[in-house]
C-alpha cells in the first residue's frame, strides 16, 4: 500500500463497516425475521427478491455487499493480526470490547465465507433458497449452534462497532457521550440478536 | 517509631533481567530487609548495594532508570505487579508479594528494567509538539488564551512521556507502527495553543500519515492507565473530529488551512 494512505483505509473501513455491510445486515436479518410467521410467509418474503431482475441484482450484490465486505473482511483481520490483545492485565470494559471486537471479526470471516458457501453458492449452482434449504442446515444441532454463534457476533460486530465508528469520526468526543453511545449500542445489540436468533429458531 | 528500624521482615522480589539490547529474559528472586515507607526504587537500591539473589548466588545490581523521584519526569516507569506505573511513586505498602518487576515491553529493553523510548520523543518532533515562536525578528505578545480553555489544556501539559500508556495501548507494540496516545494528545494540547495554532493543519497531516491517529483501537487503557489522569480518549476523539475537517479540506484542496 502506497505511503501515507493508512488513515484513508483505516476511515474506509470504518465507514463500509456501518454503510453498506452494516446495514445489510439489519436489512437481511429483518428478511430472516418473517420467518417467525412460518414458511408460507419466509418464502413469500424471499420470493419477493426474484422481481429484481437478475443481472441488476448480481451487481447490486457486488457493489453493495461483496465489495465493501471483502474490503472490511481482509482489511479488519489485519487490523486484527496487529493488535497484542492484553485483557489479561487491563480487563476493564472497553479493553475486553476491543479484544472481542476483534475476536468476532475474524469468527465472522469464517462464518460468513462457510454461509454464503451454503446458500448464495449453492443457489448460483441451482438450488432454490427457500424456508426448506435453512430448515435443513440447521437441523443438525452442530450447524444450529454455529449459525446462533455467528449471528450474535455478527450482531455483536456491529453495535460495538457502530460504538467505534462514532468515535473514529469524532462524533462522540466526552467520556459523558461516549457512555451514551454504550447505552445505545448495546440496546441495538439486545435488538438485533433476539430478531436474528428469533429468526433461526422458527427453522428448527 | 524509629522509621529506619530494621523490623526484620524481608521483602520478596522477583525481577525480570536482560543483561543485552535484545538479549533473554530471565527472572531472579531477591529479598531485601523492609523499612517503612519504601517505594520500589528503594528495593532496586538495596540490591544494588548488595546484589546477591535469593539463593545467596552473587549477580550484577538491576539497572533501571530514575531521575526526579516524584512522578514528574517519567523516566522510572516499570510493570510492577503487571501494571505499567513510575517506580517512585509506587509503594511497596501498596503491593502484593512476591512484588513482580519488568521492564515495559512495548519498548526495545536496553538492560533489565532500562527501556529505549525514543519512538515517544521522535513521535513530539513528527506531530511538532512545541509552540512556534522562533524568527528573525521579535514577534510581540501572542494572542490570550480564554481561561477555560487554559484550564483543561494544562491538564494534557502534565504529560511526561513515561511510556505507560504507550505500554497499556494493545495497538503499541514493535510489531505495529502506531504513533500511540501520549504524542497524539500532545497535537491536541499544541493545536490549542493560540500560537500554537498556526501551525495546525501540519500537526493534523503529521498523525494524518501511516502508523498515525487511526490506528487507535478504543481499548481506552490509556486514559486508565495514565498516571496523570490526563484525559487522552478525549483528546483522541477530538482529533478524530479535527482530521475528518482535514480530510476534507485536503481532498478538496480548501485554502482554509488553520481556522
Ligand atoms: S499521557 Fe500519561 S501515561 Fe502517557 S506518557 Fe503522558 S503521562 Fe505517561
Ligand atoms: S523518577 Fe521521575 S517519575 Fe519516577
Amino acid at each position: 500500500m502506497s505511503k501515507d494512505r493508512e488513515f484513508l483505509w483505516r476511515r474506509l473501513h470504518s465507514l463500509l463497516g456501518v454503510i453498506p455491510v452494516g446495514l445489510f445486515l439489519m436489512f437481511h436479518l429483518s428478511m430472516n425475521f418473517t420467518a417467525v410467521g412460518g414458511e408460507q410467509a419466509y418464502n413469500n418474503a424471499v420470493g419477493k427478491m426474484d422481481l429484481i431482475p437478475h443481472n441488476l441484482l448480481l451487481v447490486i450484490e457486488w457493489v453493495v455487499i461483496y465489495i465493501p465486505l471483502l474490503f472490511h473482511a481482509f482489511y479488519g483481520v489485519f487490523i486484527a493480526f496487529t493488535a497484542s490483545p492484553n485483557t489479561g492485565r487491563f480487563s476493564t470494559y472497553r479493553n475486553w470490547m476491543f479484544s472481542l471486537q476483534r475476536f468476532t471479526g475474524v469468527f465472522l470471516v469464517i462464518f460468513i465465507a462457510w454461509h454464503i458457501f451454503e446458500t448464495r453458492i449453492q443457489k448460483a449452482l441451482g438450488a432454490d433458497v427457500e424456508f426448506n434449504m435453512i430448515a435443513d442446515i440447521v437441523s443438525n444441532p452442530f450447524m444450529l449452534g454455529f449459525y446462533i454463534v455467528g449471528i450474535i457476533s455478527a450482531t455483536f460486530h456491529l453495535s460495538n462497532g457502530l460504538w467505534a465508528f462514532l468515535v473514529s469520526w469524532g462524533i462522540t468526543q466526552s467520556p459523558q457521550s461516549q457512555k451514551i453511545a454504550t447505552y445505545v449500542t448495546n440496546i441495538i445489540f439486545v435488538i438485533l440478536s433476539v430478531v436474528g436468533v428469533a429468526a433461526i429458531l422458527s427453522f428448527v | 517509631m524509629n522509621i529506619a528500624a530494621n523490623t526484620g521482615r524481608m521483602v520478596k522480589v522477583e525481577i525480570l533481567r536482560q543483561d543485552t539490547k535484545g538479549g533473554n529474559g530471565y527472572w531472579q528472586k531477591f529479598q531485601v530487609p523492609y523499612r517503612h515507607g519504601m517505594n520500589v526504587i528503594s528495593i532496586l537500591m538495596e540490591i544494588q548495594k548488595n546484589p546477591v539473589t535469593e539463593n545467596g548466588e552473587n549477580t550484577t545490581p538491576v539497572a533501571w532508570d530514575m531521575n526526579c523521584l516524584e512522578e514528574v519526569c517519567g523516566a522510572c516507569s516499570m510493570v510492577i505487579n503487571g501494571r505499567p506505573r513510575q517506580s517512585c511513586s509506587t509503594l511497596v505498602d501498596q503491593l502484593t508479594e512476591p512484588i513482580k518487576l519488568e521492564p515495559m515491553k512495548t519498548f526495545p529493553v536496553i538492560r533489565d528494567l532500562q527501556v529505549d523510548r525514543e519512538r515517544m520523543f521522535n513521535a513530539l518532533k513528527k506531530v511538532k509538539a512545541w509552540v512556534p515562536i522562533d524568527g528573525t525578528y521579535d514577534l510581540g505578545e501572542g494572542p490570550r488564551m480564554p481561561e477555560g480553555k487554559r484550564q483543561w489544556a494544562y491538564e494534557l501539559s502534565k504529560c511526561m512521556t513515561c511510556g505507560v500508556c504507550m505500554e497499556a495501548c494493545p495497538n503499541v507494540s514493535e510489531k505495529a507502527s502506531f504513533i500511540g496516545p501520549a504524542p497524539l494528545s500532545q497535537v491536541r494540547l499544541f493545536n490549542t495553543h493560540p500560537t500554537g495554532a498556526m501551525i495546525k493543519d501540519q500537526r493534523l497531516n503529521a498523525i494524518m500519515g501511516d502508523g498515525g491517529l487511526a490506528n487507535c483501537g478504543n481499548s481506552q487503557n490509556c486514559v486508565a492507565a495514565c498516571p496523570k489522569g490526563i484525559p487522552l480518549t478525549t483528546s483522541i476523539a477530538s482529533l478524530n473530529r479535527a482530521t475528518s475537517v482535514q480530510m476534507f479540506r485536503n481532498f478538496f484542496g480548501s485554502d482554509h488551512y488553520v481556522d
